[in-house]
């Protein structure tokens, strides 16, 4: 059957992160072999952080391959202990592969902009008339829609959902190492085989034993300094903001009619909120970065400029932006920016943490969110912060940022006479 | 600025107060799906749909000083209560945000529990599929719930009844 079917020979791909990643099942080579997957091959998987980081432009189709390769190791090491039934094997790798399946370019960004959600597209494209579904298909009937359930994390059997997504998945276990390791930062290491052997399925969700409690403190600490050095760095940020403000242009020139001196086919479905998955699956980085060195040369100062900024790293520059105490200041630079011709929509934007798609651990309320367990001798359960001390003390601080971007470059160019300039520096502490 | 903070803050304002961080989360889901546009992303947990993006922006609100938050310890858990400042206030005070009303609806929700609120959560989350459908869903990923028939007939009224609502 081909569900069980095995290769002659097992097929790796050398992988820089878990060394090498192990295909043995048919079904996994042919899932690798569709379009919809190759796919991810052009969709960068920190987003702008390349612009930061340069060595950051590793993919989504790395990472997919790292979360399967993580997935197949921690199975290995449930064969034969209680809880774990081996018929989810394939299920398990399945869904590991193809969690990411639904990104789009710049995902979270393009997501914020045309308030789409890359897990419906996930779901669209595992059900509907894909390559991906026709090799699901041939496995059973009813398997697209259990793969679909398990990235949906509405599956039946919450031990397999918990493989792929929980405070302590592989999809987390894969991002930390890998993005560590493409963006060359020493934060994102921790001992992943120390916790895939602490690892213990339970009736609805993979538990951690008490011994490998350090392994798991190392793992939180790793999440944690990522959040604040990498995926929170205000240059990436300041990427991202300028991305924001590119789509958002594009999309308002649309809608008023504006004639594109290229018109802008790949995105008219998402203009005009179609959003129709075939029409996102034509879209990834390439096509979007060939778009904005194109309207760099349109006749909308706007549009242009903000992607002179994005394809050559002009980025806006930025300052630490209380909202609370800094309110009435916001307001005064906002109407300085329409005085003195800088149109504060596209070119005066705060950012905060709550923007970002990352976050660390926190344990939560009763009841709000499944936290990290251990399994201690006596096989009681306890929440991970409540034995840690390490654990506590992060996840206790409530630590948020908010920030102010502009583009400095602009406000430098106003007349030194004109007497907004000084106004605008002074409040923006560059004076 | 800060647009979906104030979203929330008007919440919190028309809320008066609220008791636990799992009936938030439930009462936000579920005014998102009687089209208040909330803008934090949700996705389905254990217990039921969980917006990691509002659990940060409440923590903002907090350290903006614009809430309160009071942690009261339970037999072996933690709640968290909810105020808006006087801070939290003048922000609301400055700032357009425009939001359809929902007071009503509030003051449903908090009469409510958090086990009920989940299982409406939970329910809208497929809203998507038939009725039976969503019922059947429901005993799937609710399983160790066990909600009953009647909790079951209980949450579609209670639907009903907040499409009627302001």
């Amino acid at each position: 059957m081909y569900k069980d079917e095995q290769l002659d020979e097992e097929k790796v791909f050398k992988d820089p992160v878990h060394r090498y990643i192990h295909v043995k099942d048919r079904v996994i080579w042919d899932l690798i072999g569709t379009a919809e997957f190759q796919r991810l091959r052009r969709i960068k998987q920190l987003g702008t952080s390349f612009l930061t980081f340069h060595g950051a432009e590793h993919s989504r189709f790395n990472h997919s391959l790292g979360v399967y390769e993580i997935v197949r190791r921690i199975l290995f090491n449930f064969d034969g202990r209680p809880h774990w039934n081996k018929d989810q094997r394939l299920l398990c790798l399945c869904a590991a592969l193809l969690h990411d399946l639904g990104h789009g370019p710049f995902s979270h960004t393009f997501e914020k902009v045309f308030k789409l959600d890359h897990e419906a597209f996930t779901r669209q494209i595992v059900l509907g008339d894909t390559e991906i579904n026709y090799i699901l298909r041939r496995v059973e009937e009813d398997f697209p829609q259990k793969v679909a359930d398990v990235i949906n994390k509405t599956y039946e059997d919450k031990l397999v959902v918990s493989l792929i997504s929980s405070q302590i998945d592989a999809d987390r276990m894969d991002y930390l190492q890998r993005d560590a390791y493409f963006t060359g930062v020493s934060y994102g290491h921790f001992d992943m085989e120390r916790i895939l052997r602490v690892m213990r399925p339970l009736e609805d969700q993979v538990v951690i034993k008490q011994s490998g409690m350090h392994a798991v403190e190392d793992y939180i600490m790793s999440r944690y300094q990522m959040y604040w050095q990498v995926y929170f760095h205000p240059v990436s940020r300041s990427a991202e903001v300028i991305l924001t403000k590119i789509l958002h242009r594009a999309k308002e020139l649309y809608e008023t009619g504006y004639q594109f001196s290229l018109k802008p086919t790949h995105f008219i479905s998402f203009f005009s909120e179609k959003n129709a998955v075939e029409d996102y699956l034509k879209l990834d980085e390439s096509i979007v970065l060939y778009y904005f060195q194109m309207w760099i040369d349109e006749t909308d100062p706007i549009l242009s400029d903000l992607c002179v900024r994005f394809i050559n790293r002009r980025l806006f520059k930025y300052v630490e932006f209380n909202p609370n105490a800094q309110m009435k200041e916001w307001m005064d630079l906002y109407q300085l920016f329409q005085k003195v011709g800088i149109n504060p929509q596209y070119y005066l934007v705060d950012d905060s943490s709550s923007d970002l798609p990352y976050d660390f651990y926190r344990p939560g309320e009763e009841g709000e969110r499944l936290p990290i367990h251990l399994l201690m001798p006596n096989q009681e359960l306890k929440e991970l912060s409540r034995q840690s001390d390490i654990v506590e003390s992060i996840s206790g601080k409530k630590r948020t940022d908010h920030k102010l971007y502009f583009p400095m470059d602009f406000i430098e160019a106003l007349p030194d006479d004109q007497p907004e300039k000084s106004e605008i520096k002074a409040i923006l502490g560059l004076s | 600025m800060l647009a979906n903070h104030a979203k929330l803050m008007k919440f919190f304002m028309s809320s008066g107060e609220i008791v636990g961080r799992k009936k938030l989360q439930k009462m936000i889901y579920i005014l998102k799906k009687c089209d208040v546009p909330f803008e934090e992303k949700y996705e389905f947990h254990f217990y039921g749909p969980y917006s990691a993006e509002l659990t940060v922006r409440i923590e903002e609100l907090c350290n903006l000083g614009f809430i309160a938050e009071q942690k009261e310890k339970k037999s072996n858990y933690y709640q968290y209560r909810y105020t808006v400042t006087d801070n939290g206030q003048d922000f609301l005070n400055q700032s357009m945000v425009e939001l359809p009303p929902f007071e009503e609806k509030i003051q449903q929700m908090k009469e409510k529990s958090s086990r009920f609120l989940e299982l409406v959560s939970t329910m809208l989350f497929f809203d998507h599929l038939s009725n039976s459908e969503i019922e059947e869903k429901v005993q799937v990923v609710k399983k160790s719930s066990n909600y009953t028939a009647e909790d079951l007939q209980q949450a579609w009224q209670f639907i009903e009844e907040m499409k009627q609502l302001h």
